[in-house]
């Protein structure tokens, strides 16, 4: 990243940073305890990247991307420590005239269930053009124009009479071309995709995967793409960042993070996929399961599961090292290295 | 040569819509056509993989096959057995030879029940001869068969994990010792280094136990893992079957090289997924009477919309539907 950035300076490297996650903690207040599904997290996404944030159920993914949009309830979430940077503004430092001129315009985000994302009772033209009535002052005719061109932008055919359609006369993969189309309505600089080919079958999912990619090019935009399906980050991001029990544990460029994992838990994840490629009788599956996270164990989360695990896993958290340019991950087995 | 252990001939599921008498006067009502006239075999201690997208008839094809909904017409056979003429009582037997395991571990397992309960309760529907005491002794040795503790017997699912929910499914299948087990999507729902245990323990379970499988999936990595023979479907028909290393090295049907360009593979060296295929999947509700892909279909020619393509072996064991290859 350092090298995109011909003078070099620090300043240069802050204003291209499209969102930066500082040392990002959130809390859920629950009934049967507190559960700390963010554990101190921090990320940078540059301007122009496409940055994937990859791990299982309950990793904590979601949460973060939720957070970033300010979207979780509080209580019974509670932001316990860190901020959120978009573009220089301090996420939780807005009113909520602030934030409502934010959020759409400059971040947006897609979801994995667009039939609960959208709503059902109105046409998509009716929920497209409120949106852009709202946000960007349109007219009726200007936001109905506008509408059918973004239809249009994400390959829905005769988008015209499509307006007037409900979410349910659409199938998975065109429903997931209009939430993308609203997404894209107002121009965001930063969009947020969590999990949204999870849902479609390989060759819809394929579909959606080329369209995000087309228009995050198109449009110049950053994303942060949320996924547990290592193949979908592999051809579409730039860096990744590996989550486990609500820690970021590994983070660097696509290439690295797949040529040469670094943290135990993410060798453990490629290992595990069967691949079309090569064919073991046996795959080799990481033992054990996740953590409950209401009562996780102490410190490295993965130790428990971790073919390496030392006493000083057993004590203490390991921070995220830099154990290559730009790669950074969270394993004690990298101090003993570079001590 | 030998009987297969399931052979299924020409079956076939058609379901009705708008079957109200109001439709029907008016000539509304339509046809589902959800599985149509397919066929295989499966040999003993082998593994068929049924593998296509959403809506192909793939778990309706599972469905039929253990009588859980009724087929409109086709034969299967277990062990030579004309399973569709047999009575209740009869197929209540045949049950025993082959057993469901679902894709959610959440939904298939009764949460008011332990463990011994769920499964205790096939040995006492097909074993009721058997002892209290001999049942327990048996759930412990398939507890222990998957992979699970002495302890877990008297718990309840909540207090599992989903991968631990699947051994217990699987447990539950194994109880009454069947020839045949039918796996409707068993580890889509998954994380992948739970899935990896899970697969492992098919595997294992099939060589202690010389089990034959049919694994219904529409992931086509898993598949490849699982299976021996592979049969691939589309909006109600299979389209290409064949050995496992045949398909994946050299797919023939446009339907089946199209799914296998848009898998995304875990390593970024490999190609990125590809698009083969034009629009969305076709409809199964009154399909046209060619091939079921001809709309979508690179290398479509008239004929192909108005005659349905037969199963042709283009190299041995391996079939293609296709009227251009």
């Amino acid at each position: 990243m350092m090298g995109n950035t011909p003078q070099g300076g620090i300043e240069n490297i802050v204003a291209d940073t499209a969102l930066s996650i500082q040392d990002l903690t959130v809390r859920f207040h629950l009934k049967r305890g507190i559960l700390t599904a963010v554990d101190h997290i921090s990320f940078d996404i540059a301007r122009g990247e496409t940055f994937g944030l990859v791990g299982e159920s309950g990793s904590g993914k979601t949460v973060t991307a939720r957070a970033i949009m300010r979207l979780l309830p509080t209580p019974p979430a509670e932001i316990a420590s860190g901020r959120v940077v978009l573009d220089d503004q301090s996420v939780y430092d807005l009113s909520s005239e602030e934030l409502r001129a934010i959020r759409g315009r400059k971040i947006a985000m897609v979801f994995q269930e667009p039939m609960s994302a959208l709503n059902p009772v109105f046409t998509v033209g009716a929920q497209m053009t409120d949106v852009l009535r709202t946000n960007l002052k349109m007219s009726r005719a200007e936001a109905r124009e506008r509408a059918v061109e973004l239809l249009q932008l994400v390959g829905i055919p005769s988008a015209g009479s499509r307006l007037g359609s409900y979410v349910h006369e659409f199938s998975g993969g065109m429903r997931q071309r209009v939430m993308l189309a609203m997404a894209l309505s107002c121009n965001p600089g930063f969009l947020i995709a969590d999990e949204p080919t999870t849902a479609l079958d390989v060759t819809i999912q394929a579909t959606i995967l080329e369209l995000i990619d087309s228009m995050i090019h198109r449009l110049g935009m950053s994303l942060l793409f949320i996924t547990h399906n290592l193949g979908v980050v592999a051809h579409s991001c730039d860096r990744i960042g590996v989550m486990y029990a609500s820690h970021l544990v590994e983070t660097g460029t696509t290439r690295a993070i797949f040529a040469n994992p670094q943290h135990p838990y993410t060798v453990g994840l490629l290992e595990s996929i069967p691949r079309l490629a090569d064919q073991k009788r046996y795959l080799t599956p990481i033992p054990g399961t996740v953590c409950n996270m209401l009562e996780p164990p102490q410190g490295c989360k993965f130790h428990p599961r971790c073919p390496h695990a030392m006493d000083v896993c057993r004590e203490q958290a390991p921070p995220l090292r830099e154990v290559a340019p730009g790669h950074l991950a969270a394993c004690h087995l990298h101090a003993m290295a570079t001590v | 040569m030998t009987t297969p252990l399931l052979e299924v001939e020409n079956l076939t599921k058609y379901f009705t819509l708008n079957d109200d008498i109001v439709s029907r006067i008016a000539g509304k009502s339509r046809t589902l056509k959800a599985v149509d006239d397919i066929s295989f075999s499966i040999n003993a201690g082998e593994t068929l993989g049924l593998v296509g997208e959403s809506g192909c008839g793939k778990s309706t094809t599972g469905r039929l096959i253990t009588r859980l909904i009724e087929p409109t017409s086709g034969a299967i056979r277990i062990g030579g057995e004309d399973l569709l003429a047999f009575d209740r009582p009869r197929m209540m037997a045949a049950r025993k030879q082959m057993q469901l395991v679902f894709q959610d571990p959440y939904s298939s397992l009764n949460p008011r029940k332990t463990i011994m309960q769920i499964l205790g309760r096939p040995l006492e529907i097909h074993e009721p001869a058997t002892s209290w005491r001999d049942r327990r002794e048996r759930v412990l040795e398939l507890l222990n068969l998957v992979g699970l503790g002495r302890e877990h017997i008297d718990r309840y699912p909540h207090e599992f994990s989903g991968g631990q929910r699947q051994r217990i499914a699987i447990a539950r299948a194994l109880a009454v010792n069947p020839a045949l087990v039918i796996g409707d999507e068993p580890v889509s729902a998954l994380d992948v280094s739970v899935q990896a245990q899970i697969l492992n323990l098919f595997r294992e379970l099939q060589e202690r136990l010389q089990l034959t499988y049919l694994f219904i999936a529409h992931d086509l990595s898993v598949i490849r893992h699982i299976s021996d023979r592979v049969a691939v479907m589309y909006v109600g028909k299979i389209v290409e079957t064949g050995p496992v290393s045949d398909i994946f090295a050299a797919p023939l049907h446009p339907y089946t090289r199209a799914l296998m360009a848009a898998v995304p593979e875990a390593d970024p060296d490999m190609p990125a997924p590809k698009l083969m295929l034009q629009g969305e999947v076709a409809t199964p509700i009154d399909p046209p009477p060619g091939c079921r892909l001809c709309r979508r279909c690179p290398i479509a020619t008239p004929n192909c919309e108005t005659d349905p393509p037969p199963l042709r072996e283009v190299a041995p064991a391996h079939f293609v539907a296709c009227h251009n290859l």
